[in-house]
């Protein structure tokens, strides 16, 4: 996507709640729903009475909430997050971490690969060539002049490559992260 | 059209494919693998979970191609089916060879003696082994059927693999089972040749440098439950290199599930804390990781295993035990991979007045007197060595058995590669179908065993003493696909209108008995099959009560089963005798 699409897209997003209809073609389908592409006004926008008020699309909340439920499922990553580590000591933090560590890292190596976005070591002589994506390239300091620039890679960045997330069934309600368990 | 290879496991199947100018590739699997999610996995876990609506909702198991669905195969089966074993169903492969049950009758979820016990449960659905491995293969089907509309999997040649060891009954069962998941036509190839077809795809025309004319391979194939053994031996055929499978092991009830069972007993021990079931499940997947970590090349010295609490809270409710590699090294190789001699046997536990029915697992734990016994039968010592199966992954499991071997042997036996132990049955399944038109070299091997009809002898009755049972051979060992046998008359008739039953048996070690030998039938090596049966309905030509004479035919067919046909001596009327699958005593 071009840089000043991203930015229009910002500020109609901020102040019309509406994408330039450009934004749209760069979407996938049902990343939309129906009513904004035909610019309804929002008001109508359906909203989830009795269920918790969760920000985002129908589809895009389901696509975090299932990551977030296979990440508590193999990894028990909301346990973790949410139990207090205050007073607890650091062979007890350690002797959880060390699983939470493996699940969660299970769940990410079967759905998405990695690969760093500026190759070279860290702590490294690099140069951000003419012509780069700041989407891509944080710089951090003052850039004098144009590009290319010469720094220090201080951290190299993470491309996902390949996505191979799970496909959702419909009519599932994924606010549920982790059934309640009842031993019978 | 293109060929699919399936390898229907006994804890894993997985499928590959081939096509006249592609070489054999392994496909994913898309299933359920959590509740409402579905994934593509290397392999589908043989798994059958049968849950109620309050247990699992049927919309968390529906599929790209389905409605909300009552069951799940698959991993979800498998993870969900540990906190609801009552209704799981696995090792329906195992079950299949059984002939301690009907394999045909709803048997499964086994409960063996608590069945009665619990009369509230018997509302579930129950399976039979057959309609188990069906829906394997039925689920395999729609999921390549879904990711290849314009190429419908009964359309392409399909080849299911079994193990070398089954039997008859288990080989047509298998065919039934395909029918029913609507594959109408389809070729068996046994699992070991299969694995060998694997390597000879991927080492392409470099095998013929790595085997010479007398080499023996053994093909060593240990998975999650079972342990199977194969003997291929190179030949100089005119100066052509031919393979010849010449011997094949008993089904062993013994493999990977068996040695995390014992690692976990012993940590729990260590844990000194009760686990509940998930934990449990934790544990024994924990110490299938400590396995194969601590049995590969560079182990460390040890490894920890913790098990997480059960509650949200998980901080300072972890569970912690550590497996050293020497404990390792002493349960698992020296446990089921122990140093025994060339001559050891495997322990058969002597029958107990009364056992409860279930599946006839290994007694003897150790891999390598299964193998030691296996190799003293045949008589040939293994030149080189084929590993397939998970368990063999790991590097100290297969070191062990090359040092025996090669104590065994006196001399060096090789190893040969390129397989990958998990997908190498299905890989090779697909490779075949290449091999069946011309592509390539074939493994020529035919029926395993030779096999017999029981005749009672005519002789004066003893009171207390049954007439002693005689075995027909009607199938000698080494019958190819397509052949047919004919047997020299014996005085042999069928009753029209009534149950003509006859005693069953087979042999792997007496390739001596040509078709017509007649041999005593506990003589050594002879073991009992279900019986072969047939009720001929009266015709135009036979009034029920006739007694037609008939002599026997015995006919391997394309697909790899072996049917038995009663032939009328005067020509009018053949009948195939049906394998009884009834519960034996």
């Amino acid at each position: 996507m071009h840089p000043w699409l991203a930015f229009l897209c910002f500020f109609r997003l901020l102040f019309g709640r509406k994408l330039p209809p450009e934004a749209a073609k760069y979407l996938p389908e049902d990343a939309l729903p129906k009513k904004q592409l035909a610019e309804a006004p929002p008001a109508i926008v359906e909203k989830p009475v009795e269920k918790p008020k969760v920000g985002g699309t129908a589809s895009q909340r389901d696509g975090a909430l299932s990551l977030l439920a296979l990440l508590q499922r193999e990894g028990r990553f909301v346990d973790f997050v949410r139990d207090s580590v205050d007073g607890a000591s650091d062979a007890d933090i350690g002797a959880a971490a060390r699983e939470v560590h493996r699940g969660c890292k299970k769940v990410l190596d079967q759905i998405l690969t990695f690969e760093p976005v500026m190759p070279g070591a860290e702590e490294e002589k690099v140069s951000v060539p003419k012509g780069f994506d700041p989407a891509e390239v944080r710089l951090i300091g003052e850039a004098k002049g144009e590009p290319p620039y010469r720094g220090t890679l201080r951290h190299h960045g993470w491309r996902v490559v390949d996505a191979r997330l799970p496909t959702l069934a419909e009519g599932i309600d994924r606010t549920v992260i982790a059934p309640a368990e009842v031993e019978l | 059209m293109k060929i699919l290879g399936i390898d229907l496991g006994t804890t894993n199947s997985a499928i590959a494919v081939s096509a006249p100018d592609e070489p054999a590739r392994s496909i994913g699997i898309a299933q359920v693998v959590g509740p409402g999610e579905i994934a593509e996995r290397p392999t589908l876990p043989s798994f059958l979970l049968l849950p109620s609506e309050h247990e699992v909702a049927p919309a968390q198991l529906q599929l790209p191609w389905s409605g909300p669905m009552r069951y799940c195969v698959g991993t979800f089966a498998r993870e969900r089916g540990a906190e609801l074993p009552h209704r799981l169903v696995s090792s329906a492969k195992s079950w299949l060879c059984n002939p301690s049950i009907d394999r045909t009758a709803q048997v499964l979820p086994f409960r063996g003696a608590q069945r009665e016990l619990e009369a509230e449960m018997a509302d579930g659905e129950r399976v039979s082994p057959v309609n188990a491995s069906a829906r394997y293969l039925a689920h395999l089907r729609a999921a390549w059927d879904d990711a290849n509309p314009d190429e419908p999997a009964d359309e392409q040649e399909v080849l299911v693999t079994v193990p070398a060891s089954f039997d008859p009954v288990a080989r047509e069962l298998t065919v039934v089972a395909a029918r029913e998941a609507g594959f109408e036509k389809i070729t068996l190839l046994e699992e070991p040749q299969a694995a060998f077809y694997a390597y000879l795809a991927a080492r392409g025309e470099a095998w013929r440098k790595d085997l010479k004319p007398g080499d023996v391979v053994l093909v060593c194939d240990v998975g999650g439950g079972t342990t199977d053994f194969s003997l291929i031996e190179v030949r100089d055929d005119e100066g052509n290199l031919t393979l010849e499978r010449i011997a094949v092991g008993d089904h062993i009830l013994l493999g990977g599930d068996n040695m995390d069972l014992a690692l976990s007993a012993i940590v729990q021990r260590e844990l000194g804390k009760p686990l509940d079931a998930m934990q449990q499940r934790a544990l024994v997947h924990a110490c299938r990781r400590a396995k194969e970590h601590l049995l590969s090349a560079d182990a460390p010295a040890s490894v920890p295993v913790s098990i997480l609490g059960r509650g949200s809270k998980l901080i300072g409710g972890t569970i912690k035990a550590e497996v050293t590699r020497a404990q390792a090294e002493a349960l698992l190789v020296d446990g089921f991979f122990p140093k025994v001699g060339a001559d050891a046997k495997a322990e058969r536990r002597r029958a107990i007045g009364l056992r409860e029915m279930g599946l006839p697992y290994a007694h003897d734990p150790a891999v390598t007197r299964h193998l030691a016994e296996f190799i003293g039968r045949f008589g040939k010592m293994p030149t080189a060595v084929l590993f397939n199966g998970g368990v063999m992954k790991a590097e100290q499991l297969r070191g062990r058995v090359m040092e025996l071997l090669r104590t065994w042997a006196g001399r060096d036996v090789r190893v040969l590669g390129g397989v990958d132990l998990d997908l190498a049955v299905a890989l090779g399944a697909a490779h075949y179908g290449a091999v069946r038109r011309g592509k390539g070299i074939r493994i020529r091997g035919g029926t395993a065993r030779s096999y017999y009809i029981g005749i009672e002898s005519a002789m004066p009755a003893i009171p207390g003493f049954a007439p002693p049972v005689k075995a027909l051979c009607v199938a000698p060992q080494g019958l190819e696909e397509g052949s047919t046998v004919e047997l020299p008359d014996d005085e042999l008739g069928l009753i029209i209108g009534e149950m003509a039953a006859f005693r069953f048996f087979a042999a792997a070690t007496r390739k001596e008995d040509g078709a017509g030998a007649l041999i005593d039938a506990d003589a050594e090596g002879v073991v009992e099959l279900d019986p072969v049966e047939k009720q001929v309905p009266g015709d135009a030509d036979h009034k029920p009560g006739d007694l037609v004479p008939v002599r026997l035919e015995a006919h391997v067919t394309e697909v790899g089963t072996l049917e038995l046909w009663c032939v009328a001596r005067d020509g009018k009327g053949r009948w195939k005798l049906e394998y009884s699958v009834r519960e034996r005593e």
